[in-house]
């Protein structure tokens, strides 16, 4: 494989020490592509955006030039960056909001003359202090420099853009709870229909939520075109993108690689990313794109990274976060805890999320401890079904977000992959791996 | 005499400015009053609630939903080690087990002294320094039980004080500018949020007044290197 012919888009400053600052961003061309977009009319940013076919970065992979122009014509419309970035094992916008907050802003600038936007909010995981440190500490910079604010870079377009913290809550990533948790209240995601933002968002005005990586790449699109990054990657994932690894693999990180040319054995194996597995342990399983998404079994890992491939062999690419387990890690001990997170963060709103990841919880972890039954794997297939019927994926919606219906997905992945290894913790009464 | 203090509240009042419905201040200042006292006070509750213009109740209600806004108090540091998958794979749950024993309480508790909260946290997107937490909202990563224990020592003897402050202060840097676009004549913000604070010693003002003002706050954060540790200690 050959890595280095990769243009590096979002991650091309990351190697230096002083990535963060106004002066390393302005002699890397830095404010070029912003520069570039607002010499161009807003309907010629959005037909490259279109060209380049961007996919969202945040989870959903929907195309954010098709998301733009979804909006309701209405007099005032929002600029809404999601940063909230909770999705356990997913790293990848921590990394650029720490290491390139100036990318960010000029990504977000870009998208805001686009669509028109009165006013931008970047909304940033609470946890995430150094990154809201930097962000700000950029925006002001960027306020000084002239390429946010009143007449930006000189030109008639003005627009301001606020910073605002999260305060930690993994449901707040799910954009209309992001919306509530940004008018001031409790992150409730919204009832559907309206399905986008796009139609009603905050405070009821038309608004458009993007991702902090999504946003990253508008410089490069801008300045080199949006046919340059879809010359990239195949199909409709275009471009390359944050791949987040994480497990018992021995080089953890974050790799920018070209979408749809890299298979999970290159992230999992290549010596210059995942670099093989801890003490050269077999591969267990892997989970190819966040914990919400169903596993795939080692002999699945010549599947590309590529959004239609992977959602064709049954699970997503999602969040972009790779977390890999080996023949030491029990299925069963990584489904509980990834089940009780789901837990912790259920907003509480709809039953079967409320109640059916707290039974669900508690049942896996009695089982992991030796005190379970055969039936009980049944019954964790039982309330699986009621949480996402027939277990399919993508998975059937029984409730206002997709928090719940993702539940079953680690928790069915453990009993049909690894249904033998489950009842050893029934039958010898403890967990083998303990 | 308010509860917060007048740089506190001309914070909070230029943080209203900032958007079109003063409620969307609200979590924003309530990371303000931590700031001041560690955690979120009744009285602190009451002024938040007057100036976005709700009920405390609705303040409280909101603050309790959330994981960063304590409405009871906690210790000055506040130490989240993370469970979550990619940790746990790296022995995250040993190392809460060591820091229970290490500082004497149990995952949710204080020690008696103040001076330490210990959380069993979800994941804090260091995943690749697994197994890691945070002090405060600062990055600790790989960390090995000797290296655990040297970091409360450390903090005990406040040697990380400009890495580490105390718990409620999340962000050291402050807005310098209020709302250029809408300080422009065009009417682009049909929001009732008011003016940015000109006056104010947090650095709020217009953006042509910017120029001549720099970051206020300690204005060191936004320079400093990140305070996570390198991956030397590896286990
Ligand atoms: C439970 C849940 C959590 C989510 N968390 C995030 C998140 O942390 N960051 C993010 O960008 N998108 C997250 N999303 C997806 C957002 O709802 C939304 O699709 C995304 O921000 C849109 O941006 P994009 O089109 O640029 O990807 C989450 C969705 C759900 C259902
Ligand atoms: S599915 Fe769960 S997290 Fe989503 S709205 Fe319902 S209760 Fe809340
Ligand atoms: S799983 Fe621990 S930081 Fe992500």
């Amino acid at each position: 494989m050959t890595l280095d012919r990769v243009p590096r888009i979002v991650t091309s400053r990351i190697g230096y020490e002083d990535s963060y600052t106004l002066e390393r961003f302005l002699a890397t061309g830095g404010y070029d592509g912003l520069r570039k977009a607002l010499s161009m009319s807003p309907g010629e940013v959005s037909a490259e955006v279109n060209t380049a076919s961007l996919l969202g970065r945040g989870g959903a992979g929907f195309p954010a030039g098709r998301k733009w122009s979804m909006l309701r014509a209405a007099p005032t419309t929002y600029l809404v960056v999601n940063g909230d970035e909770s999705e356990p094992a997913t790293f990848k916008d921590h990394l650029l909001l720490e290491r390139d907050p100036h990318q960010l802003i000029e990504g977000v600038m870009i998208a805001a003359y686009a669509i028109g936007a009165a006013q931008v909010f970047i909304f940033i995981r609470g946890e995430m202090a150094l990154g809201i440190e930097r962000v700000t500490q950029a925006l002001n910079e960027a306020y000084e420099y002239g390429a946010v604010g009143r007449n930006v870079l000189g030109s008639s377009f003005s627009v301001d853009v606020v910073v605002h913290p999260g305060a930690g809550a993994y449901i707040c990533g799910e954009e209309t709870a992001l919306l509530e948790s940004l008018e001031g209240k409790r992150g409730f995601p919204r009832i559907k229909p309206p399905y986008f933002p796009a139609a009603i968002g905050l405070y009821g005005e038309p608004t458009v939520v993007n991702n902090v990586e999504t946003m990253s790449n508008l410089p490069w699109i801008v300045l080199n075109g949006g046919a340059a990054f879809a010359a990239l990657g195949s199909g409709s994932s275009t471009g390359t993108r944050l791949f987040a690894l994480s497990g018992r693999v021995n080089n953890p990180g974050v790799f920018e690689l070209e979408m749809a040319k890299t298979t999970f054995r290159d992230l999992i194996f290549d010596k210059s990313l995942g670099n093989g597995i801890i003490d050269g342990k077999a591969l267990k399983a892997f989970i190819p794109g966040g914990v919400s998404a169903p596993w795939f079994s080692p002999d699945q890992v010549d599947i590309h990274l590529d959004q239609d491939e992977v959602g064709k062999a049954g699970s997503m690419l999602g969040s972009g976060s790779v977390v890999v387990m080996d023949e030491t890690t029990c299925a069963l001990r990584a489904a509980w805890r990834i089940t009780k997170f789901f837990w912790r963060e259920s907003c509480g709103q709809c039953t079967p999320c409320r109640e059916g990841s707290g039974w669900l919880e508690k049942t896996l972890w009695r089982i992991e401890n030796g005190e379970g039954s055969e039936e009980e794997l049944d019954m964790l297939m039982d309330v699986c079904d009621n949480l996402a019927p027939g277990l399919t994926w993508p998975p059937q919606q029984t409730t206002i977000c997709v928090l719940g219906p993702s539940i079953p997905s680690s928790i069915a992945s453990a009993i049909r992959m690894f249904r033998d290894e489950l009842l050893v913790h029934v039958k010898e009464g403890r967990c083998p791996f303990a | 005499m308010t509860h917060l203090s007048e740089e506190m509240i001309t914070h909070a009042r230029q943080l209203v400015s900032l958007y079109p419905e003063p409620r969307s201040a609200l979590i924003p200042i309530c990371h303000l009053a931590q700031e001041q006292d560690g955690w979120l006070r009744p009285e602190a509750i009451e002024e938040i609630a007057a100036i976005v213009g709700v009920s405390p109740a609705e303040v409280f209600g909101t603050a309790s939903f959330y994981d960063l806004l304590h409405t009871e108090p906690v210790g000055r540091y506040v130490v989240s080690i993370c469970t979550n998958i990619a940790c746990m794979l790296a022995g995250a749950y040993d190392l809460l087990d060591h820091a229970e024993k290490n500082l004497g309480i149990k995952a949710g508790g204080t020690t008696p002294d103040g001076l330490f909260t210990l959380e069993d946290a979800e994941c804090i997107a260091d995943c690749d320094n697994a197994p890691c937490l945070q002090v405060n909202g600062r990055y600790f990563g790989k960390l090995t039980r000797a290296e655990f224990d040297k970091l409360v020592e450390d903090l005990r003897a406040c040697e990380l004080a400009e890495q580490v402050p105390t718990h409620g202060t999340l962000c050291r840097v402050r807005r310098s500018v209020g709302l250029a676009a809408r300080d422009s004549g065009g009417d682009i913000h049909p929001g009732t949020g008011g003016e940015p604070e000109r006056s104010s010693s947090a650095g709020g003002g217009s953006a042509s007044e910017s120029e001549k003002g720099g970051v206020a706050g300690s204005g060191t954060a936004g320079t400093s290197q990140p305070a996570r540790r390198s991956r030397r200690g590896k286990k």
